[in-house]
C-alpha cells in the first residue's frame, strides 16, 4: 500500500489526514519534480514522495502539521533519496552522489527547506510538465505521466480513466520514464526557441486530459470525470507559472468555461442534453465569471492565439442568457478566425454549425456540403449529424432523419447513439 | 550524450553521388552548421540498398538475399554519431538534415553506453 492511496482512502477521518489529503492535491507534484531533479531517477522521486506522505500521517499526528507541509514532505523525501542512495552506493562514485545530495549541490540544486524562498519549487513543477510532454514522447504517455507525477493518481486509477487494463498503462509509463532516461530528454524548461512550440504541446496534453474527462460526463464514472478537475487544477498551476503568456490563460478560460456548463450535459436519466436545452441557471457563475475574466486579461496582452478564441466562442454561449439571445455572428466570426490559424476539417464544421445558426440552415449545409466533397471527417458521426440538424431546422424531415441514419452507423458514445435516436423517432413523427 | 543519426530516403528518390552532395547548396549549408559546431563524430554515405546483400543463417547454411533486410518505402542512405547534450540538440539537428527536409527522414538513436 503506497503513501499515495493511504492518504486517498484515509481522508476526512480527523484533521490531521485532511491536512495530508489537501497536502497532496497541492504538493505531490512539486515534490516529486524537486526530487526528480535532485536525484535523477523517476522510479525514486516517487518511491520517496509516496514515503514521505506516509511518514506525514504519523508525524503530523504527533507533532502536529507543520507550518509549510510542502517544505516538510520536499525534506522528508529528499532524506529518503539520501538513505537510499547510500545503501544502493557501490564504489567512490556512488558515495560521492550521495555527498552531492546531502549538500544540496551546483547551481540549480535544491533549495534549503527551512528557507522560505520557493523559487526552486516553480521551477521544478514547469520543467517536470515540460518533459512529461514532450513531444519525443507519444501522446497517450505524455498524459498517463502528466496524471501519475504531477497529479499523484495512481496507475489503477489512470487505467481505469483511459479504459485500459492496468498492465499496460503500467507497461506505458514504464516505457515512457526508460525513453526519458535514454534518450536524453532534458529535465528543464525549454530555452526560448522552442517554448511557444512547447508549450502549446503542454496545453494541448492538458486538453486532451480535460476532454477525456468531459467526453465521460455520464456521472456514473466519476475517476474519468475527475480528469476534468485534474485538468483544471493543472492548467491553475501552469497559469500561476506562466502568467505573461495569454494562450496559458487562454486555455484555463476554456477549461472554466466548459466545466461550467459539466453538470448539465446530462440528465438525471443519463441522456444527453443539447446546449440549446441546458439548464442555462445550473450553470457554475463562479467558473463562468473567472472564465470570462481570465480571458479579458489574456485578450488584453494583443497576441491572440487558438486557445484565446476557442474561450471567446465558450465565453459567447456561457455569457448568453437564454439559447435565443446566443450571438452566433459572432460565433461564426471566431470560427473563422479559428480556421485561419487552426486550418482543420473539425474547426471547419464548427463554423458551418455557427453560419447555419448565425446566417441560415442553408448556409451552414453548403459549408457541410463542401466539407463532404473534401472527403475529410468521413468516419466523423458529427459530420451527417450535423448536416442532420441543419435539415431539421429547414423542415427537410425525409433528409434529415437519412442523415440521422448514417450518424447512427458512425457513433461510438451510448448516450449520443440514444439522442442521435431520439431526433431520428422526431423526424419520422408516427 | 552520442546518438546515430539514420539519414532515410525515399525508396523512388534522387539517388545523390558524393559529388553531388559536395555541390548541392541544401548539404553544403548543413554540414558547414554540423562541422562549425563539431557536432559529428564520424558517419558514412553509404551505397543504394540495391547494393545491399542480406545474411542469414539458417542451421549451418548461409542464406543470402539481394538487398535491404526489410523491404520498406525508405532505405537508409547514410548515417552520422553525433555527439551533442541531449534529445533536443539532436532533433535540432536532424530537422536540419536536408533528407528530413526533403521527403526523406531522420531516425535518431541514443548509442547503447
Amino acid at each position: 500500500m503506497s503513501g499515495a492511496e493511504e492518504v486517498e482512502k484515509d481522508r476526512g477521518a480527523d484533521g490531521v489526514e485532511e491536512a495530508v489529503g489537501a497536502a497532496f492535491r497541492e504538493e505531490w507534484g512539486q515534490v516529486v519534480a524537486t526530487l526528480i531533479r535532485v536525484t535523477g531517477d523517476w522510479d525514486l522521486a516517487e518511491e520517496c514522495a509516496q514515503d514521505a506522505f506516509a511518514q506525514a500521517l504519523d508525524r503530523w499526528r504527533r507533532d502536529g502539521v507543520p507550518r509549510r507541509p510542502g517544505a516538510w514532505l520536499t525534506t522528508t523525501a529528499r532524506n529518503r533519496a539520501m538513505d537510499v542512495t547510500r545503501r544502493r552506493a557501490v564504489g567512490a562514485a556512488k558515495l560521492r552522489e550521495a555527498a552531492m545530495l546531502a549538500r544540496d549541490g551546483g547551481p540549480g540544486g535544491p533549495r534549503d527547506p527551512d528557507s522560505d524562498d520557493d523559487s526552486g519549487v516553480t521551477d521544478d513543477r514547469l520543467r517536470l510538465i515540460f518533459t512529461c510532454c514532450h513531444p519525443a514522447l507519444p501522446v497517450e504517455a505524455r498524459v498517463a505521466l502528466t496524471l501519475r507525477t504531477l497529479a499523484g493518481l495512481t496507475t489503477p486509477e489512470i487505467a481505469h480513466a483511459f479504459l485500459v487494463p492496468e498492465a499496460t498503462m503500467a507497461q506505458r509509463l514504464v516505457r515512457a520514464k526508460r525513453k526519458i532516461r535514454h534518450a536524453g530528454i532534458p529535465y528543464r524548461v525549454p530555452p526560448a526557441h522552442l517554448l511557444p512550440e512547447r508549450t502549446t504541446g503542454v496545453l494541448g496534453v492538458l486538453y486532451l486530459l480535460f476532454n477525456e474527462g468531459y467526453a465521460a460526463s455520464s456521472g456514473a464514472d466519476l475517476i474519468r470525470t475527475d480528469l476534468c478537475a485534474e485538468a483544471v487544477r493543472l492548467a491553475r498551476v501552469l497559469a500561476r507559472l506562466m502568467p505573461d503568456e495569454p494562450e496559458v490563460l487562454g486555455l484555463l478560460a476554456l477549461l472554466l468555461l466548459h466545466d461550467a456548463r459539466r453538470g448539465t450535459r446530462v440528465d438525471a436519466a443519463g441522456e444527453l442534453v443539447t446546449l440549446e436545452d441546458q439548464d442555462r441557471t445550473a450553470w457554475d457563475r463562479a467558473e463562468i465569471d473567472e472564465g470570462a475574466t481570465l480571458l479579458e486579461t489574456a485578450l488584453r496582452r494583443g497576441r491572440p492565439g487558438p486557445y484565446q478564441i476557442q474561450a471567446a466562442v465558450a465565453a459567447c454561449h456561457t455569457t448568453a442568457a437564454t439559447a435565443q439571445d446566443t450571438d452566433w455572428a459572432d460565433i461564426a466570426g471566431l470560427y473563422a478566425e479559428l480556421e485561419r490559424r487552426v486550418p482543420s476539417a473539425v474547426v471547419r464544421l464548427n463554423r458551418a454549425v455557427a453560419v447555419g445558426m448565425a446566417e441560415s440552415p442553408e448556409a451552414g449545409l453548403a459549408l457541410v456540403a463542401d466539407l463532404e466533397e473534401s472527403g475529410e471527417l468521413a468516419d466523423y458521426h458529427l459530420l451527417p449529424a450535423t448536416r442532420a440538424d441543419l435539415l431539421r431546422r429547414t423542415g427537410r424531415l425525409e433528409e434529415a432523419a437519412e442523415s440521422y441514419g448514417q450518424a447512427l452507423e458512425l457513433v461510438e458514445n451510448d448516450a449520443e447513439r440514444r439522442f442521435l435516436y431520439r431526433r431520428l423517432a422526431e423526424c419520422r413523427p408516427g | 550524450m552520442k546518438y546515430v543519426m539514420f539519414i532515410c530516403t525515399p525508396v523512388d528518390g534522387e539517388e545523390l553521388s558524393p559529388e553531388e552532395i559536395a555541390d548541392d547548396p541544401r548539404f553544403t549549408s548543413y554540414i558547414d552548421h554540423v562541422r562549425a559546431g563539431g557536432m559529428v563524430k564520424g558517419g558514412a554515405r553509404l551505397r543504394p540498398a540495391a547494393d545491399a546483400t542480406t545474411v542469414r543463417v539458417q542451421g549451418d547454411e548461409v542464406l543470402l538475399s539481394d538487398g535491404p533486410f526489410a523491404e520498406s518505402k525508405e532505405y537508409i542512405a547514410g548515417f552520422d554519431i553525433i555527439e551533442v547534450a541531449d534529445l533536443d540538440e539532436a532533433i535540432a539537428l536532424a530537422s536540419r538534415h536536408p533528407a528530413a527536409l526533403g521527403g526523406g527522414s531522420v531516425e535518431v538513436r541514443p548509442i547503447w553506453e
